[in-house]
This record gives C-alpha cells, sequence and structure tokens, in this order.
C-alpha cells in the first residue's frame, strides 16, 4: 500500500555552474507528519527548499504536489496551493507592525490587494484573527510594535504566526530555532508541534533533540545526496550519517 | 488619519488657497506645485515600494510634449491636455515597467536609466517637440471650454485642483490594501513572494501610477510656463526628483512635497550665480544627507516619535 504523499520529489537536481548542489533527491513526504531535512553545513538543504518554493529554477527532476507537477510554476502560484516556507535567517517586514506583519498575510484571501482605490480601514475586520494569531504565539501584548524593535526570538515567532496566517497545507520550516535562547527553542517546539496538528511540516534544524522529540522521518543530506532515511532511532545509529557529521560540531548531539 | 495630522493638512489647504493672495507669485507657486507632484509621484515607487527609477523625467518630459502638442496643435481644452498628457505617461510606464520590475536593485535603475536615453533621444528627433527650441508658447486655452486660464491665478486655481487630486490618489494608494502590500515587498519581497503575493505585478501597477501621476505633473508644467523642452526629458531631471524626495524625506507623505518646494526655491533665488547654483545644490544636497539623513520631514517626524 503506498502510503498518502503530500510532497514528492523525483531525482530533483540542481547544479550551480557546474557544482551540484542537490543530486538526485527523491524525498516523500507523508501528509500529516512532521519531516526533518538534516546533513551538515552546505549539504544542499536551503537550496532544497528553494527548488521546492521555485525560487530557484530546477536544473532536472520533478516535484509533485498533491498529485500535480508544480516543477514549472512561479513561486506565488505555489504558495497559493498551501506551500509555505520560511527563510534561514528571520523573515519579517521590519518597519510594520507586528499586526501588520500578521494583517498582510491573511488580507491575500480578500481578493482586494490590487485594489489602490479602497481605504486601508476596509482591512479592519481581519483584526481580530490578526490578534488570533498573535495570541497563539505569545505576541499579543506587542500588536502595535514596530517589527523591527522585537527580540529576535519574538521575530522568529511572529514569522509563524504569519505563516500560519495564509492557513498553509505544508509548512516548511528553515531552522526555526537557529540563535535561539534555550527557553525560545522550547517554546517554538511547542508551537510547531500544536500547529503540525492539522498540517504537514518540513522542517531544517540543526538541534537534535529538536529533530528527536518533534519529528516522524528525518531525511539526512550529504553532498547535495540522501545519505539515509528513517525515524531518528533508526538514523542516529548509521554508521555513515555518523561519519558525515564527524568533525562538525552536531556530532556530539547525535 | 489622527486628529494632528487633519489640522495639519487643513492648515497647509488654507495657506494654498490664500497664497496668490499674500504675496505669492503665481507662476512660481504653479512650479512648486508641479513638481512637488512629481515627487510625490516618484516617492511611490522609492519610498513605498523600494524601487529606485533613474528615469523618472521621462514621463514628466513626455507628458509636457503630449499635453503641450494637444493643446497647441490640436487645440484640446486644458483638462483634456492634462488627461492625455497623464495616460500617454502612465501607458510608457506600463512598457517601461514591464521590462523594469524584473530586475533587482541597480539593475532596475539602470534599466529605467536607458529607456529615458532612448525617449531623451526619439524627443531630440521627433518632428512635434521642437527640437532644441522645445514647445514654446503652449496656450493654456478654457477649462471646459468656458473659463479662460490666460490669468496666473485663475491657472493656479487649475493647477492646485488638480495637485490635489494627484495628491489624494497618492496618499489613497499608500492607504490601500494595495499599499499594505507594496510596504510588504518593500520591507521584504522574498517574504511576500512567500506568502503568495505576485510581486512583480504589483510593482509593475505601483509603477504604473507613479508614471501616470509624474506624467500628470509634467502636462501641469507644460500648460503653466507654456513650455515643453528637452529639459523635461532629461537625466538631469531624472536626478533632481530623486534629490528632491531624498531631501524632504523618502517614504514620507509631505517630504517629497516640501523636498520639492525647497530646491525650486533655491534654484528661484539663486538663479543669479548661474551654473554656481548646481554646485550650491550639490554642496546643500551633501550637507542635508549628512545631517539628517532620513530627510526634512522623516527627521521631524523620527524626533517626534522619539519623544
Ligand atoms: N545561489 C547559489 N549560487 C551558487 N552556489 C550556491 C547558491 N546557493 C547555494 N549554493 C551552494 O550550494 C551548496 C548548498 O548550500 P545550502 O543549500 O545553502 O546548504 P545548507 O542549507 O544545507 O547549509 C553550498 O555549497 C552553497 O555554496
Ligand atoms: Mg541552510
Amino acid at each position: 500500500m503506498s502510503a498518502d504523499y503530500i510532497l514528492e520529489t523525483q531525482h530533483l537536481t540542481k547544479a550551480f555552474r557546474g557544482f551540484t548542489a542537490v543530486d538526485g533527491v527523491n524525498l516523500q513526504i507523508v501528509r500529516g507528519s512532521i519531516h526533518a531535512l538534516i546533513g551538515p553545513n552546505g549539504a544542499g538543504k536551503t537550496t532544497v527548499f528553494n527548488l521546492l518554493t521555485k525560487f530557484l529554477p530546477v536544473t532536472s527532476g520533478r516535484i509533485v504536489y498533491n498529485g500535480h507537477d508544480i516543477t514549472s510554476e512561479a513561486p506565488a502560484q505555489i504558495a497559493r496551493r498551501g506551500v509555505i516556507r520560511s527563510f534561514q535567517i528571520s523573515a519579517v517586514f521590519p518597519h510594520l507592525t507586528v499586526m501588520e506583519n500578521v494583517r498582510v498575510a491573511l488580507q491575500r484571501k480578500l481578493g482586494t490587494s490590487f485594489h489602490f482605490w479602497k481605504s486601508d480601514a476596509s482591512l479592519a475586520h481581519l483584526n481580530d484573527r490578526a490578534m488570533q494569531l498573535l495570541g497563539e504565539v505569545d505576541l499579543e501584548s506587542f500588536a502595535d510594535t514596530e517589527t523591527v524593535s522585537l527580540p529576535y526570538g519574538r521575530k522568529r515567532a511572529l514569522e509563524i504566526a504569519t505563516t500560519l496566517a495564509v492557513d498553509p497545507e505544508l509548512m516548511l520550516l528553515d531552522e526555526p530555532t537557529q540563535g535561539m535562547g534555550h527557553e525560545d527553542v522550547g517554546r517554538v517546539v511547542e508551537l510547531i508541534r500544536k500547529v503540525s496538528a492539522n498540517r504537514t511540516v518540513l522542517m531544517v534544524e540543526h538541534n537534535m533533540s529538536v529533530v528527536a522529540n518533534l519529528c516522524n522521518t528525518i531525511t539526512v543530506l550529504a553532498r547535495g545526496s540522501v545519505l539515509a532515511e528513517g525515524p531518528y532511532a533508526e538514523v542516529s545509529k548509521n554508521a555513515q550519517v555518523l561519519e558525515a557529521y564527524v568533525g562538525s560540531s552536531e556530532m556530539e548531539a547525535l | 488619519m489622527d486628529k494632528r495630522t487633519k489640522i495639519l493638512y487643513g492648515a497647509l489647504l488654507l495657506v494654498a488657497l490664500a497664497a496668490p493672495f499674500v504675496g505669492g507669485y503665481p507662476i512660481f507657486l504653479m512650479k512648486v506645485l508641479c513638481f512637488a507632484l512629481f515627487a510625490c509621484a516618484f516617492n511611490l515607487l522609492i519610498g513605498f515600494t523600494g524601487l529606485l527609477s533613474f528615469g523618472h523625467a521621462m514621463f514628466f518630459g513626455s507628458a509636457a510634449y503630449f499635453c503641450g502638442h494637444a493643446a497647441k496643435a490640436w487645440g484640446l481644452t486644458p483638462e483634456l491636455a492634462v488627461v492625455l498628457g497623464t495616460l500617454g505617461a502612465a501607458i510608457m510606464g506600463y512598457f517601461v515597467g514591464w521590462l523594469a520590475v524584473r530586475r533587482q536593485g541597480i539593475y532596475f535603475a539602470m534599466v529605467t536609466l536607458a529607456l529615458s536615453q532612448m525617449v531623451y533621444f526619439i524627443c531630440v528627433q521627433a518632428p512635434f517637440t521642437g527640437a532644441e527650441d522645445g514647445l514654446q508658447s503652449v496656450p493654456r486655452g478654457k477649462l471646459l471650454g468656458l473659463i479662460s486660464l490666460r490669468d496666473d491665478t485663475a491657472m493656479y486655481y487649475f493647477v492646485l485642483a488638480v495637485f490635489l487630486f494627484g495628491f489624494y490618489v497618492i496618499y489613497r494608494t499608500i492607504h490601500s490594501p494595495f499599499g499594505q502590500v507594496l510596504k510588504s515587498i518593500r520591507e521584504n519581497e522574498p517574504r511576500a513572494l512567500s506568502l503568495g503575493y505576485d510581486v512583480d505585478k504589483y510593482k509593475l501597477l505601483a509603477f504604473v501610477i507613479s508614471a501616470g501621476l509624474a506624467g500628470m505633473a509634467g502636462a501641469l508644467k507644460a500648460l503653466s510656463l507654456g513650455l515643453a523642452s528637452l529639459t523635461d526629458v532629461s537625466w538631469q531631471m531624472s536626478g533632481e526628483v530623486v534629490l528632491m524626495t531624498l531631501l524632504g524625506g523618502m517614504g514620507t507623505i509631505l517630504g517629497p512635497f516640501l523636498g520639492a518646494a525647497t530646491i525650486i526655491t533655491m534654484q528661484n533665488y539663486l538663479s543669479g550665480f548661474g551654473s554656481w547654483v548646481t554646485v550650491i545644490m550639490g554642496i546643500t544636497f551633501v550637507v542635508c544627507v549628512l545631517a539628517f539623513r532620513r530627510g526634512i520631514v522623516g527627521e521631524i517626524a523620527y524626533r517626534l516619535k522619539a519623544k
């Protein structure tokens, strides 16, 4: 019996001027799972995200989402299908307020986003929903703050709230806990667990304890190719995986 | 709009309405309004979308020719000549924007500059621009075919009305659902894209609106000064509008207005210094940028907020 895959890639490949950053990757993401993509720095994880969301053109291979071949679609089109990514560096709108950050995401589905003759008061009815989303990430009290002045961990939380605002079916999170203090990490992990209840998450993560306690399946990437795949218990004992990580700081974590 | 802003706009409107009666030279005032509209239109791109166009004179200047030609050769009434200039510039904006918005940062600026140079050379060659002489003594005509605008004061109120309309369009655009998306693109384009916004389409619409309004300013200028010339399409003019906007404060609503007024005033009072004007303005600009890099209005707003 074949499992229900929300996303599949077939021989996904990306070459930059002769250097193959992603090399024949076959991914299968089970609907409703939390799937981790790990690997040493430079393994090609971010590039895979860029390919899946078409921020970079694919060199060869196919991407199938919900049964549709999306290999040749544009980034905005893929986003509207429900695949929403975050970025390795924090991706907020710094000089909008915290509330506006979320609202600009909510506003897309109104279909009035080209209406330059309308007052933005017509967006006010989205404020309640925006506050609700901010509540989910404990940011209500910052609603009117200019985002640039938020501490780092809060910005990342805001990013998740913004992503949730477009109600994605598949969330791609690129190192959501990177650069965070211990407490913030715990908070983000709980948040991801909570929001993954009715959606699928594919995440790049370096913190192995996060991966161990959150993810169902792990794909290990090294030099652009899949090295191993399976549940944490299996992958963490794989000799090749251990070898790939030799000398890197994540070694002890495994 | 909060109460303080409303009071400020109300006061400014009163000043504008009373200006010709309290010693303002109508010609000078009209010139200020035309360039203020030009700078405000330009600011919609740089200040609210994050796009630096270095060729906006092509819209300003071409519309001046369109409008001047329509009024002079075809005898169109002034309001129709302005509409024609505006539409002409907007259509040009569509094609230029279509080519330019796919490029990022400095490449965007270079594409706009290159295309505006092309437009400049077309204007040098084209039969209806009057080449070096320009289109002179463009008639102001009769508003709606009824009211003569020959009198400078009457013309001033016509210019003021059109200016207010253009300013309102910009204000509305900035404070609209569309404006929210523009700001998000300015703030973080990849993020806006990843949320499902076709950023190129939003940038293109912003470009067309900005080009159209820059054209409206150019058309008004041709009518009020009775002249459309190569200066209006030159790269120096494109540079001047950048300067006005930066000086006043890009991304603020009133900044470009103030920047334009400051520069036009300086040009007026310094005209006795001949070619030294450019040097004096350059120095002023450098000093301003060093002293308050947010521009005049930007700096005031920042200080008020910090309190
Ligand atoms: N736009 C690009 N142009 C050229 N090389 C790139 C580009 N993006 C990534 N690379 C290269 O591809 C490899 C994989 O990078 P990346 O996907 O960022 O790794 P990871 O996210 O796993 O750390 C690196 O060697 C990187 O230098
Ligand atoms: Mg990466």
